[in-house]
């Protein structure tokens, strides 16, 4: 699949239009198709203008946004916004608990699809094939509305109104695609591998922790950038399990409280969206070619 | 380990397995905590009137299931859920098809930062960029009402008034989920051989014909594998209707998870003095059921779209 990475623009900026010494057919072709130009150049300027103007209310004084205007260019850049987020509105624990929250997500769900992907993809143990079958099914009956009954396990756990609940009812769900794709890559890896590592005497933990798992690099990348892609946008489960201890929220559920606390300070507003939304836009940036692939496989899959 | 001989008897298999099983123990546990018991606790918990605060006691038979399935207000944040679904499937998976076929020319200037400018709302927060939508479009001094009103058009109330908040949202939402079938479909025509086209371009079939003779069949069953995907995801607006309207004005945005939502954690919202989890519950049975029966209606199509590849 070909993705949008930066060697590949190069390369079609490189290529530029068809010399004249192309034939004429060939030539009317590229002019075609790049009439979409038109069409696409300001089409794109509104599909993005959600994010041109958090960027420049971000940046406006309060009475600059008072008074109005479509303009997008700040009169007096300020950051004080970004101050007033970041302390007032506790932007600044905010992150710091989506940090905590995402990270922690990630390191269970690759342990856990991992060691459950190396078991099912290695092991032709009795019981596997009815596994694998009853983890897909779950795949086809929709959750998303079981969230009261796991609201009251991690109650009964003792850890209701925290961060590591949160975490466990966002990485407790079997993660069906996570450990299939850890399962698919463990298969198709050598047997020799394991057996030269037994002949030297490793266990079965030594096999997996230093042959197969690091070998397995390119699913742990995949499957942790999409789980802390997910976590860092997850609102439902960390808005349920933050109700009764606004400290801990995460950026998307403190956005939401600071919404319905101070509607109408927007630059505020602008400014803590940017404190959301630009880290995760540039974790994505430099790694959109993972990204993209892995959306792509879900497909092919 | 691997190469156990079947005449063994099945206990001295699962003993030589017994590492592959402890290794599978971690995913069990939580598979069992987390997708099992919350699918089982779902059904019980709907035969209780019960505030979630001890253990439910006070059973109700049917009770619940009888005033969630008689309450207009249910039915009609289950109508709601659906259509956000029918926009997906019905207005993003076509508009999103014709945007991948676009993309996917190699003679389009500048096609891969088209694609990442569709692309960059997926990976964006979808409470957080909401707000951002609900301020843009603020009835009064909201930007895209400023704009409005320079060509001389009267301020719309986008997210304010019961006959607009329920459209703008879905256009959010297309907008919010638009990128993810864009590299779905991507990703389908990439299995489109090459050599195929040369042979319909031989044969004098234009773009068009192209795209209805050969680009379509041969991606039918990559494309009902997208359909399910995408009402998977389509049924779950919890996150830019929560954050934005909260189900309102006057419940014309509500959804069936905001509905459960407040009977469970909002109670105040209702005018409820105390949760009632039970009666959420048997409100998310209900959709659950609803939307299961809805996506085994799916499972003939997979099939055709398996035996086609």
């Amino acid at each position: 699949m070909s993705t949008f990475t930066a060697d590949q623009a190069a390369r079609n900026k490189r290529s530029g239009p068809p010399p004249n010494t192309m034939p004429l057919m060939r030539r009317l072709a590229y002019s075609k198709v790049n009439l979409w130009l038109i069409f696409l150049i300001p089409f794109s300027v509104v599909w993005m203008f959600p994010f041109l103007w958090m960027i420049s209310a971000a940046f406006k004084s309060q009475s600059e946004m008072f008074l109005g205007g479509i303009g997008l260019i700040p009169k007096e850049p300020t950051v004080e916004n970004f101050a007033r987020a970041w302390t007032t509105a506790r932007f600044g624990e905010y992150t710091l608990n989506t940090i905590t929250f995402s990270v922690t997500t990630v390191i269970i769900v690759v342990l856990v699809s991992a060691t459950a992907g190396y078991a099912l993809g290695r092991g032709r143990m009795p019981g596997k094939v009815i596994l694998v079958g009853l983890l897909i099914a779950t795949m086809f009956i929709p959750h998303g509305y079981t969230i009261i009954p796991v609201f009251q396990l991690v109650n009964a756990l003792g850890l209701g109104n925290g961060l590591l609940g949160a975490v466990l009812a966002t990485a407790g769900p079997a993660h069906v695609v996570q450990i299939m794709l850890f399962m698919g890559y463990f298969s198709g890896l050598p047997n020799e591998l394991g057996e030269a590592a037994t002949i030297d005497g490793a266990g079965y933990l030594r096999t997996f922790w230093s042959i197969y798992l690091p070998l397995s690099k390119p699913i742990m990348g995949t499957v942790a950038l999409f789980q802390f892609i997910g976590a860092w946008n997850a609102f439902m489960v960390p808005l349920v399990f933050t109700l009764g201890r606004p400290d801990l929220r995460t950026l998307g559920v403190g956005m939401y409280g600071f919404y319905g606390q101070y509607t109408a300070d927007w630059t505020g507003l602008a400014a803590g969206a940017c404190i959301s939304i630009i880290p995760i836009v540039i974790v994505f940036l430099f790694l959109q070619k993972s990204f993209v692939e892995g959306i792509a496989g879900a497909v092919k899959f | 380990m691997s190469a156990t001989p079947r005449q063994k008897g099945l206990g001295s298999r699962i003993l030589a397995h017994r590492w592959n099983y402890l290794f599978l123990v971690p995913m069990l546990v939580l598979f069992a905590m987390f997708t099992l018991w919350p699918m089982a606790a779902s059904w019980y918990y709907a035969f209780f009137n019960w505030d979630g605060v001890a253990s439910p006691t006070d059973w109700v038979g049917w009770q619940n299931f009888i005033s969630v399935a008689t309450n207009p207000v249910f039915w009609n944040s289950f109508k709601n859920s659906f259509l956000f679904s029918l926009v997906a499937l019905f207005i993003q998976m076509p508009l999103s098809l014709l945007f991948a076929i676009l993309l996917n020319n190699p003679k389009l200037r500048g096609r891969n930062l088209f694609r990442l400018f569709l692309f960059v709302p997926v990976v964006t927060t979808t409470a957080v960029i909401g707000i951002v939508f609900a301020i843009i479009l603020d009835a009064s001094g909201g930007t895209a009402n400023e704009f409005l009103s320079m060509v001389g058009i009267r301020p719309i109330n986008f997210l304010g008034s019961e006959v607009t908040a329920l459209p703008t949202l879905m256009v959010i939402e297309t907008w919010k989920g638009f990128g993810t079938t864009l590299i779905y479909w991507l990703a389908a025509l990439q299995t489109v051989p090459q050599d195929l086209y040369e042979a319909a371009r031989v044969d004098g079939a234009n773009g068009f014909r192209q795209l209805l003779h050969v680009t379509i069949p041969v991606i039918v069953p990559i494309a009902i594998v997208i359909l399910v995907l995408t009402f998977q995801t389509s049924l779950n607006p919890f996150d830019l209707v929560q954050a934005t309207t909260r189900g309102g004005p006057n419940l014309s945005t509500d959804v069936t998870a905001t509905f459960i939502y407040r009977y469970a954690f909002d109670p105040g919202e209702e005018g409820l003095l105390a949760p009632r989890m039970g009666y959420a519950s048997a409100a998310g049975v209900i959709f659950g059921v609803a939307t299961l029966v809805l996506t085994l209606l799916q499972a003939p199509l997979l099939k055709f779209g398996k035996a086609g590849r």
